[in-house]
């Protein structure tokens, strides 16, 4: 269904991104030098998980002749921000820059598209808002990027991959952990993969469509790691956002831990109370993919039952991938009150940067009720 | 509940089809006669040459008595290992009919030398007949084959395909490349011709690949997880390379993996099946289809919702003529065919899973 109402808050978005060439005056001398030098600046930086002439990466009608999806900012208002009536909405850029080993020249390339993303889109549109993307393989230096950014407040969480190095759980991200709750910022865990590892624990898929499906699956191990590592007991108030994840998988996962976690309890003493109430108060998911069944909204209905909390949704177009037809953003299934809070009021109480934006804003229209 | 009166109450009840029974050796000699003397000796100087950081033990330490229920270890050698034992304590305390042999130890399916995988696999089967088959008629065997050598693999399907004591084809759902891969496609086709269903029980660390798309994880309680996630991933191979459209009579069992996962993955795969449909000609159907005409799951380790009636939406989804009961017996995880369904079913519902369903697939009289 169509979005009811104005004001929505889409929490995954991705702007079309720069070409190497692009970035080098956002680079410093030196890897401006290293980038021309060695021709890096002529490649696309092009994520495997996401191939650009792929169904799944644009729909067509989000598909200009000759350009980039996503490309042109206009055609972002046009296409997501005005046709969703979107208060705001979070970019999230999934540069290949992640997926190099190097991890110098991976932060200074992360630190050049942040920067881009600052110029570009967050300086000329003032609805948008942007995720900060980091060379999670460097703990230190994905630190230093956050910092240097924390204080632009239009940055409003971190963005590491689904499929990566290591578990995420693992202490050595601990210190991204640490700085994202210093500064209210979500880790926002995304679909895709820097394949360092075969996408499953029997090898290398043959078809694109099978390393996407198992996506959910690298979701799953994810909130596994995180769990059970004790990230949720360590940093009580961090919120991870699991995007273009899926949820329909996710009451499966809560039965099952709840009922290990009863068995093996002593090996991970630390998680105090039932996995699922943990995930439910400290993670929540992006609306698309809607992974359900077709024209069978009682399914889906009874998911969310199965999922046993209305706040873990937060609404998302994943624009330009393409998971739905025309203004179809909504699955039939939803009452007006879950509908409601995965809009807006499940994303306000997710992200505080934009908690603070929409009360200053309230604040603004206030006052100037009153003077008027 | 003592084993006397669980015995007599299960004399009253209905009887059950077990399709996940794990025997054990007493010890690795156990295998000595059915081996040759160039493998007896490879086997004590070498043993088993296996893509794990530890040798004869678990690098995820299990948090009870190696993984064991505490009370299924008999005078001598580990749980499994004893007849008597399992008779008394499980095999009539709880209604067994029919149970299904899963030896998974030692088997071959691991194995890098696939001369010695095959000499295992083999040995093992033999082992099965002669220790369990023969002395209690209702186990079954199945047919344990390494994967990853599919000529081997034929063969010993066709040597063993006339005895009806061997009932299934058992191979790691962790293989070298995921089990839809063509490389194996010789062993569906075995099975297709044999009319035995291929049996995926979930494994320790066949092919080497990390147990998440991430890496290792650090605790139990992940990798007893990521069986799940891996058994999705199997069975999407399955689907996306074509395997149920090139073998149509195949017939699949997913063993020990959990089944509350199966229609989100279908709904999932369809969803993007669709989108990415040009990608994947030799997919002729929903994928959700195949699962329907060609999957069977076993309940063992069955999920646990806080509202039990949240299983019986997943079952009615899956289909109910499609799980098949399962205890893991002697493992730490055991379900216990009394309590492990906590929603109310139908006599005829109670029928299917814990008997006729396994009946019917496994061909059972």
């Amino acid at each position: 269904m169509k979005v009811p109402f104005k004001g929505s808050i889409d929490c995954d978005l991705h702007p079309a991104l720069p070409s190497a060439t692009v970035l080098l005056p956002y680079l410093d001398e030196y890897w401006r030098d290293q980038f021309v030098s060695r021709h890096i600046d002529r490649y696309s930086f092009v994520l495997t998980s996401y191939p650009p002439n792929s169904p799944l990466t644009a729909r067509p009608d989000w598909r200009s002749p000759g350009g980039v999806p996503g490309g042109d900012l206009d055609m972002i208002r046009r296409e997501a921000l005005d046709r969703f009536g979107s208060r705001f909405a979070i970019c999230n850029p999934l540069h290949g820059a992640i997926a190099l080993f190097n991890e110098d020249m991976a932060a200074a390339l992360c630190a050049a598209v942040n920067d881009w993303v600052a110029r570009e889109l967050l300086d000329r549109e003032p609805r948008l808002r942007a995720s900060i993307l980091v060379p999670a393989h460097s703990a230190e230096l994905a630190v230093a990027e956050i910092e240097r950014l924390a204080a632009d407040r239009r940055f409003v969480q971190v963005l590491l991959p689904a499929m990566g190095d290591m578990l995420l759980g693992r202490r050595l991200y601990w210190p991204i952990y640490a700085a994202a709750e210093r500064h209210g910022l979500p880790i926002g865990i995304h679909a895709g993969s820097t394949y360092r590892h075969a996408p499953t624990s029997s090898g290398w898929p043959s078809h694109r469509v099978e390393d996407y499906v198992a996506q959910s699956t690298a979701f799953e191990s994810q909130l596994l790691s995180l769990l059970c590592e004790g990230v949720f007991q360590k940093f009580p108030k961090l919120k991870v956002v699991l995007i273009e994840s899926g949820f329909t998988w996710l009451p499966t996962l809560m039965w099952r831990t709840g009922k290990t976690w009863r068995g093996v309890r002593p090996e991970v003493p630390w998680i105090d109370r039932p996995p699922a109430e943990i995930l439910r108060d400290q993670v929540r998911f992006t609306l698309q993919p809607v992974d359900a069944p077709a024209n069978a909204p009682d399914m889906l209905a009874r998911t969310f039952e199965h999922i046993g909390s209305d706040r873990v949704l937060l609404f998302s177009t994943d624009y330009p991938h393409w998971h739905f037809d025309g203004d179809d953003v909504l699955p039939e299934g939803l009452s007006d009150d879950a509908i409601r809070k995965l809009m807006i009021d499940n994303p306000l109480e997710t992200y505080p940067r934009l908690r603070d934006d929409a009360l200053a804003g309230e604040r603004a229209t206030r006052t100037e009720e009153t003077v008027r | 509940m003592n084993i006397t009166v669980r015995q007599k109450a299960a004399a009253q009840r209905l009887t059950v089809v077990d399709c996940d029974i794990h025997p054990a050796f007493r010890s690795p000699k156990d295998l000595h006669p059915f081996l040759s003397e160039r493998w007896r000796e490879h086997m004590t100087t070498l043993g088993e040459h296996l893509r794990n950081g530890l040798s004869g033990q678990l690098p995820f330490p299990r948090m009870t008595a190696s993984g064991m229920r505490v009370d299924a270890f008999p005078e001598q050698g580990p749980p499994g290992s004893d007849l008597g034992l399992m008779r008394r304590q499980h095999l009539d305390a709880n209604g067994v009919e029919v149970g299904m042999l899963m030896p998974l130890s030692r088997a071959g399916m691991e194995e890098r030398n696939l001369d010695y995988a095959a000499a295992l696999a083999s040995a093992v089967n033999d082992w099965q007949l002669e220790t369990w088959v023969k002395p209690e008629p209702r186990l079954r065997a199945g047919i344990v084959v390494p994967q990853e050598d599919a000529v081997f693999a034929v063969q010993e399907i066709e040597r063993r395909a006339s005895n009806p004591a061997y009932v299934q084809i058992l191979i790691s759902p962790r293989s070298s490349d995921p089990p839809g891969h063509r490389r194996y496609w010789p062993i569906y086709e075995a099975a297709q011709r044999c009319g035995r269903p291929i049996g995926l029980h979930v494994q320790g660390y066949s092919g080497g690949h990390a147990s998440t798309a991430s890496g290792w994880p650090t605790y139990y309680m992940q990798e007893h997880y990521a069986t799940s996630s891996g058994m999705q991933n199997t069975l999407a191979s399955l689907v996306f390379e074509g395997v149920f459209e090139r073998f149509p009579e195949l017939k699949v069992v997913m063993i020990e993996g959990g089944f509350a996962w199966a229609p989100a993955l279908c709904w999932r795969m369809d969803k993007h099946w669709q989108r990415m449909r040009k990608e994947t000609p030799h997919v002729k159907r929903l994928p959700s289809e195949y699962v329907r005409e060609h999957v069977w799951f076993t309940t063992q380790p069955i999920e646990e919702p806080d509202d039990p009636g949240h299983l019986a939406d997943i079952i009615g989804w899956i289909g109910w003529d499609r799980l098949m009961f399962s205890t893991d017996y002697p493992h730490w995880d055991f379900d216990d065919p009394q309590h492990v369904f906590k929603f109310s079913m139908t006599e005829a519902q109670k029928a299917m899973l814990f008997r006729d369903n396994a009946k019917a697939l496994y061909g059972l009289q």
